[in-house]
């Protein structure tokens, strides 16, 4: 019989924090900006520069460890990681060794199998390198430093999952809580969450972990659970021919759907970390942890319960808006500002989420506001526009976050409801269409249909439906 | 000296540090180290059973910044400093293989 194989996953976790400025100087983390625009002596390792920490790194950090349930470093430092690559223009990474901030924690997970505690060994905080341009003209290297000296912290779990559900159920599970802190957008494919991948596999049973390899450039959940399942296959072969795994860095290559080892900066792995003398020890009181403690959000778990008391929306609506922190937020303020949690969950369930799935959008890319969602809904309770109007009305807003008001006004698209202007529209329909005025006396219903589109189109779209029905009707 | 640093350990301390040493460079770096080690040796006879390990040299701690963007686009000043330029971008040795 085969041998039964089990495999052995532990994630290294990068996450860029949403802070404005970088984790020791003033520059702007802003994306996009033209190389090198977001640099200073700092960020670039100029000799004789001193850094300070940004101590809104730290509390994101503390934040990020609470929520995963760990235990705080009171007394922290940073020390440097040696190796030398034009990436990184100090020679050294500034990163956390000995004394991480956070440690020992666990977040549960839960898949088909059901529940499942995973492992938090570490959290530490560090600075981003920059970014590496290959110039094939000159045959050199072009380094933009923008992204230098941008924070992030790695979260290191312990080797606790099995499959890629697990692993993609951990992420989901770590992208959700950090969300909901504010501390990063937490976008796989844009690279501010990062996740490396530790995998080994052994016989069944075993009680000895087998060598792990690490894989890395896994930019979207379908890449990681392909790369597990490729990196699995390759190490039973190995094991299977007699062979031996060595323990090494891949790259996973999602386009050919294979890995290859890594050279160059990963082959000397001696970094000579030591304490940081630029930089003070971290002394975290009782009174700050208490104060980081008491600004931690409401998180998901808590948010569904609450609504379902509160609100009353279906079990489904509350999973898909409290899927997204974003969403989440404009639901509630919107609910606020109009008190009808079941119209502005339509408006996000349905026509939202059909234009995001249509424009290939996430839901945090939501732009219009809640007051201006809260607005559109008072327009149609208030009968001034019409449902289909309101749909109109509504893509503009979706678009370019308009004022529905405003836009009702400008546009002239009140539902016209003055009785006597729609007599009159029913009237010249009813002397114009005298085959459906017939078919409806003489008893098909539905030509009705056919009379109340035409003067829905003879009204431009602006007559209460209602109304209209009624008059038609009356005067048939 | 009672400490003596290998031609293997010197090789990969030059890699480690990027240098590239003649043969009577790697003599006087190996006597160097090995008169370092002695010295740490010396220190290890101290009785430190008791002593908290020093982290900082300064008695301070928590030196922070506020998260508020202070620099503007200096990129002309600092690619002063670059060893060449193109693109508004630093130029280094080529790393890709």
């Amino acid at each position: 019989m085969a041998k039964q194989y089990e495999t052995v996953i532990g994630l290294e976790v990068h996450v860029e924090l949403a802070t404005k400025t970088k984790i020791f100087c003033g520059c702007s983390t802003a994306f996009g900006g033209a190389p090198n625009t977001h640099t200073c002596p700092v960020c670039t390792g100029m000799p004789g520069t001193l850094p300070v920490l940004n101590k809104k790194v730290l509390e994101y950090a503390v934040a990020v460890g609470l929520a995963t349930n760990c235990t705080v470093t009171r007394y922290g430092k940073f020390d440097r990681k040696n190796y030398f690559y034009p990436d990184n223009p100090q020679n050294y990474q500034i990163s956390q060794l000995y004394l991480p901030i956070c440690r020992d924690g666990s977040v549960e997970i839960e898949t088909e199998a059901g529940k499942k505690q995973v492992g938090i060994h570490e959290i530490h905080m560090e600075e981003d390198a920059g970014k590496l341009i290959h110039d094939e003209w000159e045959d050199c290297s072009l380094v933009d430093y923008n992204r230098s000296g941008v924070p992030l912290i790695e979260i290191v779990s312990e080797p606790d999952m099995r499959n890629a559900e697990e692993v993609i159920a951990y992420l989901e599970k770590l992208r959700m809580l950090i969300q909901y802190l504010g501390a990063s957008d937490c976008k796989l494919q844009e690279g501010s969450m990062r996740a490396d991948v530790n995998l080994s596999v052994r016989e069944a049973g075993a009680a000895e972990f087998g060598t792990r390899t690490e894989m890395k450039n896994l930019n979207s959940f379908r890449a990681i659970a392909r790369a597990i399942e490729g990196e699995r296959e390759r190490q039973i072969e190995l094991i299977e021919s007699g062979q031996k795994v060595v323990q090494e860095t891949r790259r996973w290559d999602d386009g050919k759907g294979e890995s290859y080892a890594m050279r160059s900066k990963e082959d000397a792995q001696d970094y000579r970390y030591f304490p940081d003398p630029d930089l003070a020890p971290i002394v975290i009181s009782d009174e700050w942890l208490a104060e980081i403690k008491a600004a931690q959000p409401e998180f998901r778990t808590e948010k569904m319960a609450r609504y379902k008391k509160e609100y009353g929306i279906p079990d489904y609506d509350i999973e898909i808006i409290t899927g997204s922190k974003h969403m989440a937020d404009l639901f509630e303020e919107t609910v606020r500002l109009c008190g009808e949690p079941k119209k502005v969950s339509n408006w996000l369930m349905v026509e939202t989420l059909r234009l995001l799935k249509e424009r290939g959008m996430d839901p945090e890319d939501i732009c219009f506001s809640p007051e201006n969602l809260a607005k559109l809904i008072r327009l149609v309770d208030g009968k001034s526009i019409n449902g289909t109007v309101a749909k109109e009305v509504f893509e503009i807003m979706f678009e370019k976050d308009i004022d529905p008001e405003k836009y009702v006004e400008e546009k002239g698209l009140e539902t016209v409801s003055d009785e006597g202007a729609l007599r009159r529209a029913v009237e010249e329909v009813i002397a114009a269409n005298p085959k459906s005025v017939e078919d409806y006396r003489n008893g098909k219903g539905k030509a009705i249909g056919f009379l109340v589109g035409q003067t829905m189109k003879a009204m431009k779209g602006k007559a209460d439906p209602g109304m209209v029905n009624r008059l038609l009707k009356e005067m048939l | 000296m009672a400490n003596k640093i290998s031609d293997e350990t010197i090789e990969y301390v030059g890699i480690l540090a990027k240098l590239e040493l003649s043969g009577e460079e790697k003599e006087a770096a190996k006597a160097d180290m090995g008169r370092m080690l002695d010295y740490i040796d010396k220190l290890g006879e101290l009785d430190t059973d008791g002593v908290e390990p020093m982290s900082h040299v300064f008695a301070v701690q928590n030196v922070f910044r506020e998260d508020v963007v202070t620099n503007g686009d200096m990129r002309a000043d600092i690619l002063k400093n670059a060893p060449g330029e193109k693109d508004g971008m630093f130029m280094a040795p080529r790393t890709f293989e």
